[in-house]
């Protein structure tokens, strides 16, 4: 009989083992697929400069459309902002049945609001833009580096990203308690984008903000940037639920954003930020700089300059121009506003490449040099590193080196290895050590950091040996089941101590009997979900993926080994993941150990089975690109509507095809249009045009 | 062959990795020989473990020294899967009531009574 039991313990441990397994290769795919994903902006980067120096435009439509491009579109003076924005003139219907909210906020409100968007209500636009329009004025007056004492509120509550999950925030008040006079708050960015209730989030942080200014505590985010929204989605959540006035309150949060605090820190030990540090790191730096120049951390901003040169004339006559130090090789994005005036008549293709070249060179070469004092913002010259100065009229950094303080907080990660690399991977920051966190800690006398910005199986982790802590409050990120949430609290002695949850009652029962077993049809919900991802990245790549499989088949057998056939995907995909583990779900049929590549990726094709009819190069190119053609697209329709002319969509597909080095001829497009029958009135519903390609997002 | 064996073995013991520094935990060795497709018992795996030596009091192994043993494991398919008629035989031995179903605690007694 012991036999017996030994035999079914050894079988049942075994299961338990391939569940853990499969449970951590569905984690993996998911995060390096998101990963990827933030590599397409570099991918865009390298669009705008192609467009820059090899695209000679073939007519006067062609060169005003891609000035268009560059231009990133209108940025007021605060005044004007005031105007534009105003709310006063808003009526508020009596059919409107949702909260009102008056000035100065009272904690009735919050819980009006809390459960008015329980009753999914929303809140009218006027309120919203009041509501903007006092968060703003309440933000200027806070330092960059905000400064939080245990001794007034004895614990301070952390939460980390939310990424517009409103249920777990709920799940945080209703754990953790509202903020109050005795409950502190800290939330470290990324509140906006993926999930779809970012703005609803917003306002009750802001609410709360402004109702306990002692209390509530805001970071900024690397997703608290409007060129970050129109990607992953906050753009497109305020425009649809706000099709009046979406593009004022889109304007005002610009503004809004740039005004949140870069960092909070605690009893002067414990840093906050989202992001991380890097070996440049300068507190003192980051105390100082006026954060709100930088409205969006992927251009660089730089203030007007009364002695530039006619031609340099790259302003729309604001106070604002943006450009970028190409030279800089951390998430840069090539930007610049032509004025349509100097752009050279089309007659002389030459002189108008010329030109574009000419106006970029001059911007970076500006950037380079420090930044003029204009006379009527003088900076201050009381900063403690001023006394290397030489010359006392200039600031002893440069823009760029204030810009490049603010990238590495928002966007680094760390790393188990020593030193302190470039972050490729995202596009921006930078990954640092355990070296680079020590010698932080002991210059300014910390003792520890907290940052988020990276999803946790957990909720929260620590690295660093315990120096670093991420914390990340949006639960069943990738997908349901597929992580937690938690929130860590800090008391007077520092210890922290973490509480974790999940926003959904069958994950929830989930944790509760992850003990006894792991209930597998969650697992494999999740891992479906993780697959049929990867899927469609391997059919996305199919053309390459066919020469990378050639290449171990000389003798055109049709047929390669496994082992060859994983190290192929890998060479293609570049994903990191480990291909022998998970072929057995990729792979179905196999003859004597050897895969008849061609038929496998037919399989792959017809799962996108929607699309039959169109060419499937075209297809590939579409799956790959999208991201990257949504953010064009988003970027060329200024007015948010949705909607781009036919014309603009054409010209667009144009531009991206040659770039690609891809045939596409005009009847090409044609069809492309007509198979997705979306026509209307000329003007063309992109968003319907991307989902028609779009990963289906099940969640019954 | 030997190659792929040892690509196998290093993708799984990557996927416990958790500091991408070649070494997991040695609680999670059981889990990836398993995973392997290996059904070692107990025994068998702290026999495994006595092998690899380890030396760290922290309790972790390393990648180099667990992959030429876990790959003689795979090469002399040791440990192989149990058919599935035998597993049924097993739980028919402890199902003395003829239930269909034998519970936790029955389990655990047989195998913690010698």
């Amino acid at each position: 009989a012991f036999k017996a039991a030994v035999l079914i313990q050894q079988w049942y441990r075994r299961y338990m083992a391939r569940l853990e397994m499969r449970r951590r290769c569905t984690w993996r795919i998911f995060q390096s697929i998101e990963y990827a994903c933030e590599q397409d902006q570099i991918k865009l980067h390298n669009f705008f400069s192609y467009l820059m120096d090899q695209f000679t435009p073939s007519s006067s439509k062609e060169r005003d459309f891609i000035s268009r491009m560059f231009v990133s579109g209108e940025s007021y003076k605060e005044a004007e902002l005031e105007k534009y924005c105003d709310y006063e003139s808003i009526e508020v219907p009596d059919s409107y049945t949702g909260p009102h909210l008056s000035f100065p906020l009272l904690p009735h409100h919050a819980t009006a609001l809390l459960e008015a968007f329980k009753q999914k209500q929303q809140l009218h636009a006027r309120y919203v833009l009041n509501l903007l329009h006092e968060t703003r004025k309440h933000l200027k007056q806070l330092p960059n580096i905000s400064h939080v004492s245990t001794c007034y509120s004895e614990e301070v509550t952390v939460c980390g990203d939310l990424h517009g999950q409103l249920d777990d925030l709920f799940l945080i008040f209703y754990k953790n308690g509202l903020p109050s006079p005795s409950k502190s708050y800290v939330f470290n960015g990324d509140f906006v984008d993926r999930g779809k209730q970012s703005l609803e989030i917003l306002i009750i942080l802001f609410t709360f903000l402004l109702i306990y200014p002692k209390e509530v505590h805001l970071n900024r985010g690397n997703h608290e940037d409007h060129m970050v929204n129109l990607r992953y989605g906050f753009t497109k959540e305020v425009m649809q639920k706000y099709t009046v006035h979406g593009k004022k309150i889109l304007r005002m949060l610009q503004n809004v954003f740039c005004w949140l605090p870069l960092a909070t820190l605690i009893d002067q030990k414990v840093l906050i930020i989202h992001g991380g540090i890097s070996d440049t790191t300068d507190l003192d730096m980051l105390e100082k700089i006026q954060r709100d120049k930088f409205v969006s951390v992927l251009r660089m901003k730089k203030r007007k300059e009364s002695s530039r040169k006619p031609e340099l004339q790259a302003i729309n006559g604001e106070s604002k121009s943006e450009t970028d130090a190409a030279g800089n090789e951390a998430a840069p994005r090539l930007s610049l506003q032509p004025q349509s005036a100097q752009a050279p008549s089309t007659a002389n293709r030459l002189e108008f490449s010329r030109w574009l070249r000419q106006t970029v060179q001059e911007q970076i070469d500006t950037c380079r040099r420090l930044v003029d004092i204009s006379e009527s913002e003088p900076e201050e010259l009381t900063y403690s590193s001023m006394v290397t100065l030489k010359d006392v009229d200039e600031p002893c950094w440069t823009r760029q080196e204030e810009w490049k303080q603010i990238l590495d907080i928002l966007w680094s990660d760390p790393m188990p290895q020593e030193g302190c690399r470039e972050n490729k991977v995202r596009g921006g920051g930078c990954y640092f050590g355990p070296d680079v966190t020590e010698k932080f800690l002991e210059k300014y006398n910390l003792q520890f950091l907290i940052r988020s910005h990276e999803c946790k199986q957990e909720g929260y982790e620590f690295c660093h040996n315990r120096k670093v802590l991420t914390i990340f409050s949006a639960s069943n990120y990738y997908e349901i089941g597929s992580n937690r949430g938690a929130y860590v609290k800090l008391g007077p002695d520092l210890v922290p101590h973490f509480v974790q949850y999940q926003a959904n009652k069958t994950a929830h029962m989930l944790t509760m009997t992850q003990r006894q077993g792991i209930p597998v049809a969650l697992i494999s919900r999740v891992e479906e979900s993780a697959f049929r991802a990867l899927r469609e990245k391997l059919f996305a790549h199919t053309s390459a993926l066919i020469s990378a499989f050639k290449a171990y088949d000389r003798d055109n057998t049709g047929r390669i080994t496994l082992s060859n056939w994983a190290t192929a995907v890998e060479s293609v995909l570049r994903l990191g993941l480990p291909w022998r583990m998970l072929r057995p779900q990729l792979v179905r049929s196999t003859e004597d150990g050897m895969l008849e590549y061609k038929s496998w990726l037919d399989d792959l094709a017809m799962e996108q089975r929607s699309q039959e009819h169109i060419q499937s190069s075209l297809l590939e190119v579409i799956y790959r690109n999208r991201s990257n053609l949504e953010t064009i697209f988003r970027i060329i329709d200024r007015d948010h509507s949705g909607l781009i002319s036919f014309e603009e969509f054409q010209q667009t597909w144009k531009l991206f095809s040659s770039h690609m080095n891809i045939e596409l001829t005009d009847d090409g497009i044609n069809d492309l249009v007509r198979s997705i029958d979306f026509n209307k009135d000329g003007n063309i519903d992109f968003n319907e045009f991307l989902e028609a390609f779009r990963l289906v997002k099940q969640c019954p | 062959i030997v190659a792929e064996i040892e690509k196998k073995i290093t993708e799984a013991f990557e996927v416990f990795d958790r500091e991408s520094n070649k070494t997991v935990d040695v609680r999670f060795i059981g889990s990836i020989i398993r995973s392997l497709g290996c059904f070692p018992n107990e025994a068998e795996v702290q026999e495994l473990l006595e092998q690899i030596e380890v030396e760290e009091p922290g309790g972790f192994i390393h990648l180099d020294q667990f992959l030429p043993v876990m790959t003689k494991v795979l090469l002399e398919r040791r440990f192989w899967p149990i058919p599935e008629d035998v597993l049924l035989h097993a739980f028919e031995a402890l199902d003395e009531n003829k239930c269909g179903y034998i519970t936790k605690e029955d389990l655990v007694k047989h195998l913690t009574e010698e």
